[in-house]
């Protein structure tokens, strides 16, 4: 535990020198949410109608951005070579990664994000279970963002085919992302299978981006 | 005594054939020199014992080593790339792979290769030749069984050479197993020298 303590320290360490993480990602997420309306025109009922939704799929897009360096650097430059030959198994090396990523990037943008909702006239009693329902699915989305990045380690401008791989499994966290963020009954159900959808990709995606790794390495 | 055998070894990249037939047997206490032209695989052999690659035939053991662990997780790898993070300090760099490595002795690190004065610096600011000594600190950083050098001396001074060479000296005095790939002929007395064939 200690071990992969000092792999997550040095990572966050790394995002707050290099920045680029949550700033770029939040930067990004606000600049969406301020071109909708325009886009949109002024129609405050329509607006908060589709606050929810837009608000998530921003979310799923800013954390894409910086997906697919996870892995990259470290690849690039003959740590991971390392790390694969260290005591620690590269599953859990995968899952430190990836709860890096979660701490520089997806869980900062999951907390400001529903403050941007009054942008787009976000009905002030959704904010609640809208932050909660992010928080919990962006951890979600920093583990298949790992995935992704896994896949595309060696591949140079894999921005876009991470993308590509990861939003179809993104879907689910959407769907029921949004149908937590409505204040309605459907709030605790709808929660309950995001946390499940967290839980099974916190077993799933170390497996399988440790063989990506490992295929990549060989 | 721990003992090193590759047996049969072939590896392919690509679809070629790099080598076949390679074998060797090491003891503790000898060092390995590779040697061979460019391409002729002395990176993949090194990569192959560490585990990082995979043979096409033959088999490498280790024997007396610790059972519970891969032959990559008792070895260092040394190779081009340095693994070494620009924005940290030399310290930190070191640290990091201390700690994740399971432990490691910064003094005894900074004193191999006499980087006690550049400990604060940045490792973005450091020359080829300095992050080259930083990568290889690790070496004295975590004690392992076996060292694999990928041409451990570009870069180095002649000064930072003569305290490689100590270093390997006392690593294999103290009963330790070495593979080195170089050019240079280090200012050792190699145990055996495997020269790898001719590229194609």
């Amino acid at each position: 535990m200690k071990l992969i303590w000092a792999l997550i320290r040095r990572d966050l360490t790394l995002a707050t020198r290099q920045g680029g993480g949550a700033g770029t990602a939040i930067g990004f997420f606000v600049t969406v949410i301020v071109l909708l309306p325009l886009g949109l025109g002024p129609d405050q009922a329509l607006l908060q109608r589709i606050a929810p939704g837009a608000l998530w799929i921003a979310l799923l897009l800013s954390v894409l951005l910086s997906a697919e360096r996870i892995f990259q650097a470290d690849y690039e430059d003959g740590s991971l070579d390392a790390m694969a030959l260290g005591v620690v198994p590269l599953e859990l090396v995968v899952l430190a990664k990836a709860m890096a990523h979660w701490l520089t990037t997806s869980l900062p943008l999951a907390v400001v994000a529903p403050l941007f909702g009054f942008l787009i006239n976000l009905d002030p009693q959704d904010i609640l279970p809208l932050w909660l329902a992010m928080i919990l699915g962006s951890i979600f989305l920093s583990l298949l963002a790992a995935l992704g990045a896994a896949i595309t380690v060696a591949l140079r401008r894999g921005g876009l085919l991470v993308s590509l791989l990861i939003l179809p499994f993104y879907v689910p966290c959407l769907i029921f992302g949004v149908a937590a963020s409505r204040a309605s009954e459907l709030v605790q159900p709808s929660l309950l299978i995001l946390t499940a959808l967290v839980l099974a990709s916190f077993v799933l995606v170390p497996v399988a981006a440790a063989a990506a790794l490992r295929a990549y390495l060989k | 005594m721990v003992q090193l055998q590759a047996d049969s070894l072939a590896c392919q990249r690509g679809g070629r054939t790099v080598f076949t037939d390679v074998k060797f047997t090491l003891s503790s206490g000898q060092l390995l020199e590779l040697r061979g032209p460019n391409g002729a695989g002395k990176s993949s052999l090194l990569r192959l014992i560490a585990g990082l690659g995979e043979a096409v035939s033959g088999q490498i053991t280790l024997t007396g080593g610790n059972g519970d662990l891969s032959i990559g997780q008792q070895a260092h790898y040394a190779a081009h790339q340095e693994a070494i993070k620009a924005p940290l300090t030399v310290a930190e760099n070191l640290k990091f792979w201390g700690d994740f490595l399971g432990g490691g002795d910064m003094a005894a690190a900074l004193a191999a290769f006499d980087l006690k004065a550049l400990a604060d610096y940045p490792a973005a600011l450091l020359s080829a030749g300095q992050k080259r000594r930083l990568s290889l600190a690790r070496l004295a950083l975590v004690p392992r069984l076996l060292w694999l050098l990928d041409e451990p001396t570009v870069g180095l001074d002649a000064n930072s050479l003569d305290r490689l060479t100590r270093l390997l000296r006392g690593h294999l005095s103290s009963g330790g197993l070495a593979v080195v790939a170089t050019h240079a002929p280090l200012d050792l007395i190699a145990d055996a020298t495997l020269v790898l064939g001719t590229a194609r």
